[in-house]
């Protein structure tokens, strides 16, 4: 993976700060003459959770897959969602660079705390996995024709050769984990107490091998998807 | 679409790709700039990101997310 577009030289400051910013931050970390009252700090800190708190329940109720959460539940996460992002929030007021709104930077962290959330909480309810072998299976997460038998079990057994032959151990079985048993991203982090960048890498990796491996045995084309 | 070319589909890679951690640093920037100037100009404006975002489905989310809450 390359560095770029992302990196501190590709980035450009939003400049100069909204005034609501600006108010967000005098109320929540000004100083000397900028001072917030300890009201106006106590109203700060009461309305941004709340807009963190509308924000996670928004959230959670756009994220309906693959388990969906309701009643008491999803208000309990909303809150824990709310609540660690607030703490969050007022604990890194110093990084702000005030390259994007203050809100947007503020919402930002109530979405990775659902997010975080969400992975965590697939563990305590997962769903029941469909009996049989999962890599008979794989040819619909495909989208492969179900009369087309020949290639659907062509495809399965070119992947499954290509995952055994061609990843290391942990790219196996993170590779398996998520596409032939469907387990999230996020939560498979969570159980191998890894995190999203390094699975995703892992992955990326993954991803990279199995499709040499098929091209080299002639299933792929090198460059353009092979026709049907 | 048959069944080969969505997996090889899948399993192509953008060598841009930023990754999770970069992406996620700059999100919040990026969904502003998509606010302002639209999607398109922000994706030839950080392809890397872009790139991440469409290959990263927690990610995606993530961006999805962030975007609701903000429009």
């Amino acid at each position: 993976m390359s560095l770029a577009g992302s990196t501190a030289a590709g980035v450009s400051r939003r400049d100069p700060l909204d005034a609501e910013s600006r108010e967000w931050l005098r109320c929540l970390a000004g100083t000397g003459r900028d001072a917030p009252s300890a009201a106006e700090r106590e109203h700060a800190l009461a309305r941004l959770h709340q807009l963190l708190l509308r924000a996670a329940h928004a959230e959670l109720r756009r994220r309906s897959h693959p388990v969906r959460i309701e009643g008491r539940e999803r208000d309990d996460l909303a809150h824990q969602a709310a609540d660690d992002a607030l703490l969050a929030i007022t604990g890194k007021l110093d990084r702000f660079r005030g390259d994007s709104r203050f809100t947007t930077w503020a919402y930002k962290f109530v979405i990775f705390e659902v997010s975080a959330k969400l992975g965590r909480h697939y563990w305590r309810n997962p769903p029941v996995q469909v009996g049989g072998d999962a890599w008979e299976r794989i040819p619909d997460r495909f989208g492969a024709d179900p009369a087309q038998y020949a290639e659907s079990r062509e495809l399965a057994g070119a992947l499954r050769r290509a995952v055994t032959e061609a990843l290391s151990e942990r790219q196996r079985r993170v590779f398996v984990a998520i596409i032939v048993d469907g387990i999230p991203l996020d939560a498979l982090a969570a159980e191998l107490g890894s995190t999203r960048n390094a699975i995703y890498k892992t992955m990326f990796d993954a991803r990279r091998k199995i499709r040499a491996h098929l091209v080299a045995h002639g299933y792929l084309h090198d460059e353009e998807p092979r026709k049907s | 679409m048959s069944g080969w070319r969505a997996l090889d589909q899948f399993l192509q890679t953008d060598p841009q790709d930023v990754g999770c951690d970069q992406a996620m640093e700059i999100l919040d920037l990026y969904v502003d700039a998509v606010i302002r100037q639209g999607a398109d100009a922000t994706e030839r404006r950080y392809p890397g990101v872009a790139a991440h975002l469409r290959a990263c489905g927690p990610c995606g989310e993530d961006y999805a997310g962030l975007l609701a809450a903000v429009s």
